[in-house]
C-alpha cells in the first residue's frame, strides 16, 4: 500500500552559534534572531530521511514537508534540505522561536495537513522530530495528532519496519537505553522520530532542482501562521553560569593521570 | 485555590518508580493535605498508600501497556474526575508520549522537561531549559489545567505515611480501535550491550578519536573496545558518545561495536544527569557539551590542549593519550579493587 507521509519540521539556529535571550515588550526572543544562521531541525531532518527512505521502498508513496518559520529563513534552509530527499513543500510563514507555545504551531500544521487535496487517512503517516532543538518540548506532534484524530502515536522512534502483512513495527526509546517494540495495525499513525539509524543522505543536485520547482512557489505563497506565546508569561531567561576555571594538566605521565582519575572517580 | 493532582502510572510490578516518587514529593509539597492522586496501571494496589486526600485509579489489563490510545483515555478520565487545575506528573517516556495530547483534550496547557516548580506570592512558577539546555527560563501560565512533567533528580522522592483518602476506581470507556497498537515488549540496545546506566555516578564519553589512526599510523579499534568495556565493567559508568562517533557507525565505517545513536550525548542526543563525567578523545565542541549541562564535575582526556574542554567547559583537562591513560586506569582499578 502506498503511503502518504507528511513530515513536520522547522528551522532552528545553527547549533554552533552563541545564543543570548532577550525579553522585550513582545516577549522573549534571541538577540539578533533574524541574523542568526539557521539549519533544519536535526530530529525533523531524521524524520525526513526516514520518510524518504520509506517512500523509496513502497511504490506510489509521496512525501510532503510542512514547515513553519519566517519565510526568508525557510527559503535559505529549504535550498539545502531540498538536495537531501524528494518532497513537496507546504510552507507556513510564522515564528519558529523556541519561546512560543506548541498549541498554535500544532493547529497551523494540522490545518495544513487537512488541506492537502488528495489526503487519504487510510494511507497517512505523520512524521516529525520527537522534540525540536528550539523549544525542545515534545508537544507539537502529539497535539497535531490529536487534531487529526490519530491515536496511534509513537515518540522517540528509532526504527519503523513494515511487516509482511502491512502492519507497522515501531521501536521507541524508553528508559535505560532500551527500546519498546510495538506493532500497529496500519495507518493513520504519527511517529516522532529520534535519530533513527540512517545516515544523512548525500546532496543530490537533481533532487534539489526538482524540489525547488515546487518549493519556491510554496514559500512565496506561504500563509501566515499565528504562533504565539498563548498563556505563557516569562519571568526571566538566563544563561547558565557554568564557565569553569579549567586546570590544564600537561607533562604528567599516563600512570600519574590514571591514579588521579581513579581517586577522583572513587571520591 | 488550586486542585493539585499527582498523576502516575505503575511499573510492571505495580510499584511507583523513583521518578514518580520524586514528582509525588514535589506535588505533596505544593498541595499539602489536599493533594489528589491518580494512578493508572494493570495493578494499582499500592495506590492506597499514597499521601492524598483522594486517590483515583484506573486498573485493568488494557492499561498495562504503554500505548497512546489507552493511556490517553485513562489519563484524561482521571484528570476530569479529579477536577485538577494543576497536574504534576513524572517525565517518563510513557507520560511524555501521551500527556501533551491529553492536555489538548482537556483544553489546558502543558510543559515538559520541567526542572523546578515553586510558589511565589501565591503564584506557581515553573523552570525549564530552552534551545537544548542553552538557557533556563522561569515562567507562569494562566491556562488551566496546567500539566507539568517533572524531570528526574529535581526533587527528593516522597517517603512517609499514607493519607486518609479513599481509593476510587474511575471507569474508562475505550473507543473502538483503541487497541490497534500492541506493545510486544522492551528490548535491549541493538548493540547487544547494556552500556547506558542513567543512575550511574559517572558518565564516560568516547569521542571519534578512539577510531582514528594512532601514533603508528593505524587505527586500533579492537584495542579501544577492550579498554573501554573493561573500564565500564569496573566502574559501572554509563557510556556516552559524541555525535560524530555515532554518525561514523551509521555510515558503515569501522567503529566501536557497542555504540548506537542511543549513546549520543548533546544537541541531538541526550542530556543525562550524573554527578561526574569523563570525556575521552572528544573535542568538547558546543553541540556536544550542551548535553553535559547537568554533569557537575567534568574531566577530559585529549591530546589537544586547545580543545573545547580547555575553554571553561571542564574542571580538569589532561593533555595525554587516552589509550595510555585508560590502560593505566584499568590497571589501577584492577590492582585496587
Amino acid at each position: 500500500m502506498p503511503y502518504q507521509i507528511v513530515v513536520c519540521g522547522s528551522i532552528v539556529p545553527d547549533p554552533l552559534q552563541t545564543l543570548e535571550p532577550v525579553i522585550g515588550p513582545g516577549g522573549p526572543s534571541l538577540k539578533n534572531e533574524m541574523l542568526l544562521p539557521s539549519v533544519f531541525d536535526p530530529w525533523a531532518a531524521h524524520a525526513l530521511y526516514e520518510a524518504a527512505h520509506l517512500a523509496s521502498t513502497v511504490a506510489g508513496s509521496k512525501v510532503w514537508l510542512v514547515s513553519l518559520g519566517p519565510k526568508a529563513k525557510l527559503q535559505q534552509v529549504v535550498m539545502t534540505i531540498a538536495q537531501k530527499a524528494p518532497f513537496e513543500l507546504i510552507a507556513l510563514d510564522g515564528s519558529a522561536s523556541g519561546f512560543t507555545d506548541a498549541h498554535d504551531t500544532a493547529k497551523a500544521i494540522a490545518a495544513s495537513i487537512l488541506a492537502i487535496p488528495e489526503l487519504d487517512r487510510r494511507r497517512l503517516l505523520v512524521f516529525g522530530g520527537w522534540e525540536s532543538a528550539s523549544r525542545g518540548a515534545g508537544v507539537t506532534m502529539q497535539i497535531t495528532g490529536e487534531l487529526l484524530g490519530i491515536v496511534d502515536q509513537f515518540q522517540g522512534v528509532d526504527e519503523l519496519k513494515i511487516t509482511a502483512d502491512g502492519r507497522l513495527q515501531v521501536l521507541e526509546r524508553v528508559e535505560s537505553g532500551k527500546h519498546q517494540v510495538s506493532v500497529c495495525d496500519g495507518p493513520p499513525a504519527l511517529l516522532g522520530w529520534a535519530t533513527g539509524n540512517r545516515p544523512e543522505p548525500r546532496n543530490n543536485p537533481q533532487v534539489g532542482m526538482l524540489n525547488m520547482r515546487t518549493a519556491m512557489p510554496a514559500i512565496q505563497k506561504a500563509r501566515p501562521a499565528a504562533a504565539g506565546a498563548r498563556d505563557l508569561l516569562f519571568q526571566d531567561l538566563t544563561l547558565p553560569k557554568q564557565q569553569r576555571e579549567t586546570e590544564i594538566v600537561k607533562d604528567r605521565s599516563a600512570e600519574e593521570i590514571a591514579r588521579e582519575i581513579v581517586a577522583w572517580i572513587r571520591a | 485555590m488550586e486542585t493539585v493532582l499527582f498523576l502516575a502510572h505503575t511499573e510492571a510490578d505495580g510499584s511507583l518508580g523513583k521518578i514518580a516518587l520524586e514528582s509525588l514529593g514535589a506535588a505533596k509539597e505544593l498541595a499539602g493535605d489536599s493533594l489528589v492522586a491518580g494512578v493508572i496501571g494493570e495493578n494499582t494496589s499500592t495506590a492506597g498508600s499514597l499521601p492524598a486526600s483522594r486517590v483515583l485509579t484506573v486498573t485493568g489489563t488494557e492499561f498495562a501497556q504503554a500505548r497512546y490510545a489507552t493511556d490517553a483515555a485513562a489519563a484524561e478520565a482521571v484528570c476530569r474526575a479529579s477536577g485538577a487545575t494543576i497536574v504534576i506528573a513524572p517525565a517518563t517516556s510513557r507520560w511524555a508520549r501521551v500527556l501533551p495530547g491529553v492536555t489538548h483534550r482537556l483544553g489546558g496547557s502543558v510543559d515538559t522537561h520541567v526542572t523546578g516548580i515553586s510558589l511565589r506570592g501565591g503564584k506557581l512558577f515553573a523552570t525549564r531549559w530552552y534551545y537544548r539546555q542553552r538557557m533556563e527560563g522561569t515562567f507562569e501560565r494562566s491556562g488551566r489545567p496546567w500539566v507539568l512533567l517533572l524531570e528526574s533528580g529535581c526533587h527528593a522522592p516522597w517517603s512517609g505515611a499514607a493519607g486518609a483518602g479513599a481509593v476510587e476506581a474511575v471507569e474508562v470507556p475505550l473507543a473502538e480501535g483503541s487497541c490497534r497498537t500492541t506493545v510486544q515488549g522492551v528490548q535491549e540496545s541493538q548493540a547487544g550491550q547494556q552500556t547506558i546506566r542513567p543512575d550511574a555516578e559517572l558518565l564516560f564519553v568516547t569521542g571519534a578519536g578512539w577510531t582514528k589512526a594512532q601514533r603508528d599510523g593505524k587505527p586500533h579499534v579492537k584495542e579501544a573496545e577492550t579498554l573501554i568495556l573493561e573500564f565500564l565493567a569496573k566502574t559501572q559508568a554509563s557510556l556516552g558518545s559524541s555525535k560524530s562517533l555515532v554518525d561514523i557507525s551509521g555510515e558503515g565505517q569501522q567503529v566501536l561495536g557497542f555504540l548506537t545513536h542511543m549513546n549520543q550525548v548533546g544537541q541531538t542526543g541526550s542530556t543525562p544527569r550524573h554527578p561526574k563525567g569523563l570525556a575521552t578523545c572528544c573535542h568538547g565542541e558546543e553541540p556536544h557539551v550542551v548535553g553535559w549541562r547537568f554533569i557537575r564535575e567534568r574531566r577530559a582526556v585529549n591530546l589537544d590542549p586547545n580543545c573545547g574542554w580547555a575553554r571553561g567547559k571542564a574542571d580538569v583537562l589532561y593533555v595525554a593519550d587516552a589509550f595510555e591513560v585508560l590502560e593505566n586506569v584499568n590497571r589501577c582499578l584492577r590492582e585496587t579493587s
